[in-house]
């Protein structure tokens, strides 16, 4: 439980959490079915969107107060946003749990355990693309070592507590830099590639993969070199500050004038850039720089959708049925962006594999961000459930759109015991796979 | 509350199945209706009947509120704990127990989900009408204690027609069980009757045993567009004057047509002044003549543009943009309160009118919509509950309109029950004599009033102030 008094959150509470928006909330229950949290407590008001929102105004209002019990209500929060879409009044249930963490954050001690979480993991790795870099690095050195104690020294994979073991085994091997990326000629569309801190270390095959559908697709592509981590993971946590900080950089990396799309291939980044304009909305030149870059923002799906991508896969030459395919939302994609079709319609083009729906594809997986680091045992539940749904629907290829989720996938994948028979890829990997294989 | 107490309590459902943190019980404090909200002693989740009647003998003995709660979505307060005590949550009891063929019914826990009851039926060419819109959310028990209604009312009825037997966990912890599931029973006074609607005042309802009817052919949906709310009304008149029964027959205003369209994008227009969404289901050959000539009626009055749905999915596009209406106004402002008077289906237009003047008289926004079809209006005030002068309009604007519903031979809730909310306007629609068996009736089963206290019965009835029209 925080050591804060509680007077001094209520105080936070009033000065961060925008009561306008609490009022927008006239608690109708719509967003009940919606919140993977409220469905997999046994239907727990204290776990549901209404409840949290009931919980700030109390908290705000000073009819309750603070105590461990309100913190963990915010705490057990995916920030999946599924409540949204939901919500026929419009409530901005992103900004307000954003809010309510940035005034906890502020106003509370950090316990040590978690200052050392995020003093590592926001203010250094995902802050540094350099120091991004250096601690894959150390992952693969680990990986192949074994020398457990030397990592865990430099902190890094000492954040993932209970996960650790299973997040282990399913880290992909990070591949070295490539020297020089490939630029062919007679480019249609130019396009701006936002590689993302994890994607352009963790899985940089992955974003490979992207730059050469582009370019098979008629695409200039530019990288912008002093590109960062997008802030959503400090965002989503409190740390609005370094988000911002963040964003300015990229506002400024990527020349947003001078190109068609901004590209990325990560959901959870996808949201977060295609909402920097909320970040300066009392900075004139940067809301209108912000805008001018959100506009341009668009996902590797509906890009791919674009370029005509069906298609291409369509025209493959037929051939027998390979494997069952499924689709695992990325929230962030399907509830801030609206992204939903696309991904599917690419995967029912392929023909040599079965698509077939995943009963609970539009709830979180249980990865969120770093939350199935914090909150490993919901995080659990979660996954659990979401890989029977897998095992029912005999899915042996699972794919997704963010490495967040990915890497949950694998981790399910490994958990059932399944990894002999089933994989879990990016859906760029797995088009990639079909043309060029 | 006592901790004794509150121990023995804990002990009967276990710790992990009772709630008792702040953050637990604030979750709690509260449902669906503006500015209610009260702390609950402790939230309990029972897992059968047993669970349920020794929680009940432990509350009556110590005499502690008992308020049965199943999604909170309860729009008249009858699920805030306003008196404190035990909130009883039926998340652990949502098992369906029996579907019937050869009866035509099926036997449910309270906890169900109603939208989960119409799919389990559907898989088996079943039909169960009642669908109040928030049926993806709101337990079957809930909508029998609310005996709620829904959109197909008019031709279906309400959850009481559907409503075969009950067993009821009384004040005193006996379980009595009533009805059966038979299509005739005059064994005593119809108690399962008096249980539906009885807005758990007077039990805890444990076990529900619905009746069931097949599901229909086929279904037709239309959407009619006007620039006068009177035209809607009189369009509303003609089709009933028609001896046409439609199985739907809503009404939207211009406020909450844009409203929806904000939220769910589906190309209603900007410049209506009222819509009708009109469904006809049945036998394909009859479905097809009805919906001709309420095509025609729509033309008739004035509609200028009628449209039939295309497909199966847009006609669910449409049915669900009925069903978010309310809280789809609740983006134009601060406090969302909304009454469902509701009058003869052949005043429509009278109280359409009425609620548009006391719109202008008192200064305040409000839309309606509601199910034109049985003279169920929606009249949604958007407001603040923050400004004490304008909520001060609010509520002399609303007893205006409870008012003229009663004048018109109509009640002052016609599908959400009176709740704690409403309370203070019961006595206006059944009189002294009235409110006098009806107290009677409680006194009776529920002496130590343990059963929702303060719910139903106000200690104060409003003075009613007869506004003359015309």
């Amino acid at each position: 439980m925080s050591s804060a008094q509680p007077e001094a959150i209520r105080q936070a509470f009033v000065t961060h959490v925008d009561e306008n928006r609490l009022m927008d909330c006239m608690r109708c229950g719509f967003c009940l079915p919606a919140c993977p949290t409220y469905i997999h407590s046994g239907y727990d008001e204290t776990q549901s969107p209404r409840g949290r929102i009931a919980l700030m105004k109390a908290v705000r209002d000073g009819v309750i107060a603070w105590d461990g019990s309100v913190e963990e209500a915010f705490d057990l929060c995916l920030g999946c946003r599924a409540c949204e879409p939901a919500c026929p009044a419009g409530v901005q249930y992103g900004t307000l749990i954003e809010e309510t963490r940035d005034a906890i954050v502020s106003a509370k001690q950090l316990s040590v355990q978690e200052k050392v979480i995020r003093k590592g993991a926001f203010d250094h790795l995902f802050a540094d693309q350099k120091r991004m870099k250096q601690a894959v690095g150390l992952v693969r050195f680990y990986q192949k070592s074994g020398l457990q104690s030397i990592v865990r020294k430099v902190g890094f994979l000492d954040l993932f507590p209970s996960m650790m073991r299973d997040m282990e085994k399913v880290l992909p091997d990070p591949p070295k830099r490539p020297k020089v990326l490939v630029h062919s000629e007679e480019k249609k569309t130019k396009v701006a590639f936002f590689t993302g801190c994890l994607m352009d270390t963790m899985f940089q095959e992955t974003n490979r993969h992207t730059i050469d559908l582009l370019e098979f697709l008629g695409c200039e592509i530019v990288i912008p070199k002093n590109q960062q981590c997008c802030g959503a993971l400090q965002g989503h946590s409190g740390e609005m500050d370094r988000a911002s900080r963040n964003a300015r950089v990229n506002l400024e990396a990527f020349d947003a004038d001078n190109v068609d799309y901004i590209v990325n291939n990560a959901g959870g980044c996808g949201a977060f850039l295609a909402e920097y304009d909320r970040l300066f909305e009392k900075d004139k030149v940067l809301l209108e720089k912000a805008e001018v870059f959100v506009a341009k923002q668009i996902d590797i799906s509906s890009l791919l959708m674009q370029l005509g991508i069906v298609e291409k896969l369509a025209a493959r030459p037929a051939s027998e049925i390979k494997e069952l395919i499924t689709y695992q939302d990325s929230c962030h994609l399907r509830n801030v962006n609206g992204v939903i079709h696309e991904p599917r319609r690419i995967l029912q083009a392929i023909n040599d594999t079965i698509f077939v729906e995943l009963p609970g594809a539009r709830l979180c997986c249980g990865s969120a961000g770093i939350y199935n680091l914090l909150q490993p045992e919901m995080a659990m539940t979660i996954l659990d459930a979401k890989m029977e749904e897998v095992r029912e629907i005999e899915a042996t290829t699972i794919v997704t759109t963010n490495p967040g989720c990915l890497l949950q996938m694998k981790v399910g994948v490994e958990r059932e015991g399944l990894a002999q028979t089933s994989r879990a890829v990016h859906i760029v990997d797995l088009v990639h796979e079909k043309l060029f294989k | 509350m006592d901790t004794h107490v509150l121990e023995r309590l804990v002990a009967i459902t276990g710790t992990s199945h009772a709630k008792t943190t702040v953050a637990q019980k604030l979750a709690y404090s509260y449902d669906a209706t503006a500015n209610f909200q009260a702390m609950p002693d402790i939230v309990l989740s029972p897992s059968s009947i047993e669970d349920i009647k020794e929680i009940v003998k432990v509350c009556a003995k110590h005499q502690i509120p008992i308020v049965s709660r199943g999604s909170g979505t309860n729009l008249a307060a009858g699920t805030t704990p306003t008196s404190g005590g035990v909130v009883l949550l039926f998340n652990r009891m949502n098992r369906i127990l029996e579907l019937d063929q050869e009866n035509l019914t099926i036997t449910v826990e309270p906890g169900v989900i109603t939208q989960a009851i119409n799919e389990k039926v559907a898989s088996s060419g079943l039909f169960y009408p009642p669908d109040p819109s928030s049926m993806s959310i709101s337990t079957i028990g809930g909508n029998v204690s609310e005996n709620s209604g829904g959109l197909r009312g008019l031709k279906y009825g309400v959850t009481r027609d559907y409503v075969k037997a009950l067993k009821v966990v009384l004040p005193t912890g006996e379980v009595i069980t009533t009805g059966g599931k038979l299509a005739k029973d005059v064994a005593g006074y119809d108690l399962t009757s008096l249980f539906v609607g009885s807005e758990g005042t007077l039990g805890v309802i444990a076990e529900i045993t619905l009746g069931l009817i097949p599901e229909p052919e086929t279904k037709k949906t239309l959407l009619a567009f006007y620039n006068e709310l009177e035209q809607a009304a009189e369009t509303v008149s003609s089709i009933i004057a028609a001896k046409i029964v439609p199985a739907t027959l809503e009404f939207m205003d211009k406020g909450t047509i844009q409203a929806v369209e904000d939220f769910m994008h589906i190309g209603l227009p900007a410049d209506c002044e009222a819509m009708l969404l009109i469904e006809q289901d049945g036998d394909p050959a009859v479905v097809e003549k009805d919906m001709a000539l309420v095509h025609q009626l729509c033309l008739e009055h004035g509609a200028t543009s009628v449209q039939m749905a295309k497909s199966a999915e847009e006609a669910a596009q449409l049915s669900i943009a009925r069903r978010v209406a309310l809280s789809a106004l609740a983006r134009l402002r601060p406090t969302t309160i909304l009454e469902d008077a509701t009058v003869p289906r052949s005043e429509i237009a009278k109280m359409v009118k009425t609620i548009q003047q006391v719109a202008v008289k008192y200064d305040l926004l409000i839309c309606t919509f509601g199910h034109a079809g049985d003279g169920n209006l929606h009249p949604t005030i958007l407001t603040d509950e923050r400004d004490e002068e304008e909520m001060s309009r609010v509520e002399a604007a609303f007893a205006e309109i409870f008012d003229r519903a009663i004048q018109l031979g109509g009640t002052i809730t016609g599908e959400h029950g009176v709740g704690e909310m409403k309370s203070p306007y019961l006595e206006w629609k059944i009189g002294a004599e009235g409110m006098a068996v009806m107290k009677s009736i409680k006194q009776a089963m529920d002496p130590l009033n343990i059963m929702n206290p303060g719910k139903m019965f106000a200690k104060d009835t409003k003075k009613r102030i007869v506004v003359h029209h015309e």
